[in-house]
């Protein structure tokens, strides 16, 4: 008795699990059941029960209730799927004006808006895309076809290479100074050299779109929701839910509402980088301290005067903090967006990695982990950069930047000139290097992988055998083993346990979701293999963070080194595993853990620092040895950070997951990809999506009860 | 006298949910306990009082006294829970916005504890925000504002970032701040707490020099008793958002209404604080010095002259007319045994 009342949070958690394996013990696998059979949304067969809810026909394998919940959710899909249809073509038809047929036409609204938005986005594109490079798209919107053919000269000539890259060299060194200007620089000449040039304007001139109008809109919800408790209030759920959400999964409705191409994934990018803006806008002028704001309304400004002209700019670093998260979303989207047929060098990658040459793939994905750093480190010096005084300098030298930029226009369009001139074969070199005639390494790189296969094929291929027949075949089987009952049991009580009955109910709706939705068994699987990365990357992050913590420069090392592999869109991990290991979980697996382990070791390192000094000199005053002080201070103090770092380890986790259906896995992924060529798939595609979200928001609403709870116990926030 | 500039009428600030209805059902009689069990806080608590012009208040109190939510209410950064407040007759309550940022625009500045300059723009720059927002061309402002980086002294400075400058000098630019549009009202809330106690002494002489100069209606707050002291011309001291006492600082340290007043006042030396005036009797005509004391001296400045004598001192007044007297035991009995008769 005395036990339980000292520790009744152990003795809780004990009597959970006895009676979660009580259930798994109790409730017998039935024979019918097999895996994969539990959805059959796409086979028919007579074995299977239906239903009929909304108006649509469910049909599944019916189980022991306890066993596998019905999918009772199962009409959702359809049931989205035949709203967006309804929506798009049938919803509210109006006259519309057609400009090619000089009539009006009756359209529904929502597809004219939909065809007007692709319009204006692919407008905006083109024009960035053809000042970069040159094209035609641009003049023909204000002309017509017939009209460029009859005159040749009319279209945008594009800008010499050699000037971009001078541009970024300029950039880097307004921002941040001679490092960055130098470190733009060779990115640049690095891609053009090898001949990367065009793909990866076709990336940049992406981002240029969606990220400043990401920006604006999210700049402009997080001053609402700021303003307004309610507006927040609406918000958080859905910034919530597209923070867990897999980027891949929200491709997928896109396509039914613009179709396939830049604009489409212009507009979902959008939708994907705005929430992360809003939350940093939120917070951003949430840290404003109050007595600013009064001193605005003690100077007498208006509401429009308070906003723009003193919280904006008081909370700038954070609303720039804001702008580096939204280019770095845009860019690992302008990558994935590459399976709705963006152009740029995701689709390279995509197309390199479909046809397994490794080499290809290593290429575009290298530049793109180069234009990655660039972009994160311009953006941070942005952020970080101090307003300077410059009302005592001269026109000229505050203008500097501004007539190199210009002096270098000049010169790059007078080499380029002459190169016309030079470069006799029909290619100016001095313009653009054209893909095929670029340095190429992709030879080199494959015969590297061939010959790792060859030297060491034998062992991957025992090391691969043994993981999967050994530790990943037994685990996947115990995960699918679980009763869904017994399963709902174990989160809920976890969520009673920890944040009473307010997270409880909260992580059971999340459950029930997934368990009477038709893919329960996938996200079984989904979560084992997460499960798997999570363990591993946890111990190498944590072991890692601890090491590097012993010494001041290798901690800041190992943060540097975060901080890089962490701006590599998820998708390039995949390159250099597939390349190791080939088409298998394995490969898979080895990606998860190498992304998820990036978190756990910053926030080991983040963690174990953010313990006061005062505490360190204390706790040597009190005569510890290094091992007690790490032990006795140093972690029960992190740990509540180090647990925020799990929460992330685990969003990583189950988005590597999922991109990791490309390679082939059972899991929810593999529908997500299925459903993007499929075209009834939005429905399932968004389903499988909150699913995943909703995993995610499952350990995110554990963990951070729980470490807020332990934060305040601890005096620390 | 004329108009009060600012005048209190039973000010009430209650912090929660449904905080007027229950103002109104406790009819005029708040008991902070009965109201927290509530859910409520209260911030101020029946504040009345006037300030007339030119005339420094200062309003002292410890954390949590309700002496910065008090500032707020007179400056309508928060609205009051009830009771009424003039602004030059003006009933601050029922201003609506436009006629709110008018006021502030031109009759109030107010400085801050933590300095609130804003990051972004240099020393004239802050200094010259609350002329801009008005809608003064840029070089006027400007030019304005160098006179007030001038009258505090931090000219050669004025192209520094508030990043640059030390707290000191960083809140004199809250200063010219709130002067720049040359208010009537000036408040400011414990301006000097986030100082070294050195640069606080400075900033005070500094404040007073300036205070003498421009003859502002001033509330002042504070958590400094000796400040309160030192600047004052009169005194509100809070508790628990209720004003305990509201007088000249020779008064309350002389009188205090209450025991809690009186703890402060026990640590304070007098003879820093009072005038001959204070203390003297009336005029008498036996056993006189020929030692004559202003009535308007530190007792401190005159104690050891008129300690030197054996007979009692006349005091008169700047007309050299006699006004009272003052025997040397007296100034023994203020410095030392003050004390001992109110334990």
């Amino acid at each position: 008795m005395e036990l339980i009342k000292k520790y009744p949070k152990l003795f809780q958690w004990l009597f959970l699990l006895i009676v979660f394996f009580a259930l798994c013990f109790a409730i017998d696998v039935p024979e019918t059941y097999k895996f994969i059979r539990g959805q059959a949304e796409f086979i028919k067969d007579p074995n299977q029960s239906t239903y009929v809810l909304f108006g649509k026909e469910v049909r599944y394998y019916a189980f022991d209730v306890f066993w596998r919940l019905p999918p009772l959710l199962g009409w959702l899909p359809i049931w989205i799927n035949d709203s967006l249809f309804f929506l798009m073509n049938e919803w509210m038809p109006m006259e519309f004006w057609n400009e090619d047929t000089q009539e009006f036409k009756t359209r529904p609204l929502l597809l004219q808006i939909s065809r007007n938005l692709t319009y204006f986005m692919t407008f905006l594109i083109e024009l960035i895309r053809e000042i970069l490079i040159g094209g035609k798209n641009t003049v023909v919107a204000f002309t017509s076809w017939e009209w460029i053919s009859e005159n040749p000269w009319a279209e945008l000539p594009g800008l010499p290479w050699t000037i971009v890259a001078a541009g970024a060299a300029i950039l880097g060194y307004k921002l941040s100074g001679k490092g960055l200007a130098l470190f733009a620089g060779l990115v640049m000449i690095y891609i053009s050299i090898f001949g990367q040039w065009k793909p990866s304007m076709q990336t940049l001139s992406f981002i240029l779109i969606a990220a400043p109008l990401s920006f604006i809109f999210g700049l402009g919800l997080g001053i609402a929701a700021f303003k307004s408790k309610r507006v927040e209030k609406a918000l958080y759920p859905i910034i919530l839910v597209m923070q867990t959400m897999p980027q891949y999964a929200v491709l997928v409705p896109a396509m039914v509402l613009f179709g396939v191409g830049d604009h489409a994934a212009v507009i979902i990018t959008m939708v994907v980088a705005i929430p992360p803006m809003i939350l940093l806008t939120l917070l951003g002028l949430r840290a404003i301290p109050p007595e600013v704001i009064e001193a605005g309304k003690m100077s007498g400004c208006n509401n429009w005067q308070l906003m723009f002209k003193v919280l904006i700019p008081t909370a700038r670093r954070d609303i720039l903090i804001g702008v580096n998260q939204v280019i770095m979303v845009c860019f690992s989207m302008a990558v994935i967006s590459a399976f709705i047929a963006a152009k740029g060098l995701g689709y390279n990658l995509l197309l390199a990695l479909n046809r397994l040459d490794i080499g290809l793939a290593l290429e575009a994905g290298l530049c793109i982990s180069l234009i990655a750093i660039l972009l994160d480190k311009m953006s941070l010096a942005w952020a970080n950069k101090q307003i300077d005084y410059f009302g005592n300098l001269t026109f000229f030298q505050r203008h500097k930047n501004t007539y190199l930029f210009g002096f270098a226009v000049i010169l790059g369009i007078i080499f380029a000139y002459f190169g016309s001139f030079y470069f006799k074969e029909g290619y100016n070199y001095l313009f653009e290097v054209p893909h095929n005639k670029g340095i190429s390494t992709a030879d080199f790189w494959n015969k590297g992988v061939d010959w790792i296969f060859d030297a060491f094929f034998v062992y991957i291929k025992a090391f691969n055998t043994w993981l999967i027949v050994e530790v990943l075949q037994p685990m996947r089987a115990l995960y699918l083993r679980m009763p869904a009952v017994a399963t709902l049991v174990l989160v809920v009580g976890a969520g009673y346990i920890i944040g009473g009955i307010r997270s409880a109910l909260v992580v059971c709706g999340l459950t029930l979701f997934i368990a009477l939705s038709p893919w329960w068994d996938r996200a079984l699987v989904t979560t084992y293999m997460a499960t798997f990365g999570v363990i591993i990357s946890c111990i190498i992050g944590f072991t890692v963070g601890t090491l590097c913590f012993q010494n001041k420069h290798s901690a800041s090392f190992m943060l540097a080194v975060c901080d890089i592999f962490q701006t590599f869109p998820s998708f390039v991990y995949l390159i250099p595993v597939m390349m190791l290991f080939g088409i298998t979980d394995t490969s898979v697996l080895i990606a998860v853990i190498v992304y998820a382990t990036i978190p756990a070791t910053r926030y080991t390192i983040e963690g174990l620092r953010s313990v006061p000094a005062a505490l360190h000199d204390a706790a040597t005053m009190s005569g510890v040895t290094k091992f007690q002080r790490l032990f006795k201070i140093e972690f029960p103090l992190a740990f509540p950070h180090m647990m925020l770092g799990l929460n992330q380890t685990i969003v990583f986790a189950l988005f590597m997951v999922i991109i990791g259906a490309f390679i082939g896995t059972e899991d929810l992924g593999q529908y997500i990809l299925k459903a993007l060529s499929d075209k009834k798939g939005a429905g399932i595609g968004l389903t499988l999506g909150f699913c995943v979200a909703f995993i995610g928001l499952i350990f995110d609403n554990l963990i951070r009860t729980w470490v807020n709870q332990r934060k305040k116990h601890l005096g620390i926030s | 006298m004329s108009e009060p500039v600012i005048k209190c009428e039973s000010v009430y600030k209650i912090f929660g949910e449904n905080s007027k209805k229950m103002l109104e059902e406790a009819n005029g009689n708040v008991d902070a306990k009965t109201f927290q069990e509530k859910g409520c806080i209260v911030g101020v608590n029946n504040a009345s009082f006037e300030v007339s012009k030119g005339e420094m208040l200062v309003v002292m109190g410890l954390s949590g006294s309700g002496k910065s939510t008090l500032l707020r209410c007179i400056s309508r950064l928060t609205d009051a829970t009830g009771g009424k407040i003039f602004i030059e007759g003006q009933d601050l309550l029922q201003l609506n916005n436009k006629e709110l940022i008018d006021l502030r625009r031109n009759k109030m500045g107010m400085v801050f504890q933590s300095f609130a300059l804003l990051p972004h723009k240099t020393v004239v720059e802050n200094i010259a925000f609350p002329l801009q927002i008005k809608g003064i061309k840029t070089e006027d402002s400007i030019s304005k504002a160098m006179d007030m980086v001038k009258l505090v002294g931090l000219d050669g400075r004025e192209n520094y970032f508030p990043r640059e400058l030390s707290g000191g000098q960083q809140q004199r630019v809250g200063i010219a701040r709130s002067l720049a549009v040359e208010p009537d009202i000036w408040f400011l809330d414990e301006p000097f707490s986030a100082l070294d106690p050195l640069i606080r002494k400075e900033m005070q002489d500094e404040f007073l020099r300036l205070q003498e100069k421009l003859q502002k209606t001033i509330m002042f707050i504070t958590h400094d008793f000796d400040e309160a002291l030192k600047l004052a011309d009169r005194i509100a001291i809070m508790k628990d958002g209720i004003i305990e006492q509201l007088d000249t600082p020779a008064n309350i340290v002389l009188n205090p209404a209450t025991e809690y007043v009186r703890k402060f006042t026990e640590e304070v030396p007098r003879e820093k604080v009072l005038l001959i005036e204070d203390v003297m009797d009336a005029a008498t005509s036996d056993n006189l010095s020929d030692l004559k004391v202003s009535k308007d001296e530190i007792i401190e400045n005159v104690a050891e002259k008129i300690l030197t004598q054996e007979k009692t001192v006349v005091v008169i007044d700047n007309n050299n007319k006699i006004v009272g007297s003052i025997n040397p035991s007296k100034i023994i009995n203020t410095v030392f045994g003050g004390r001992k008769n109110s334990n």
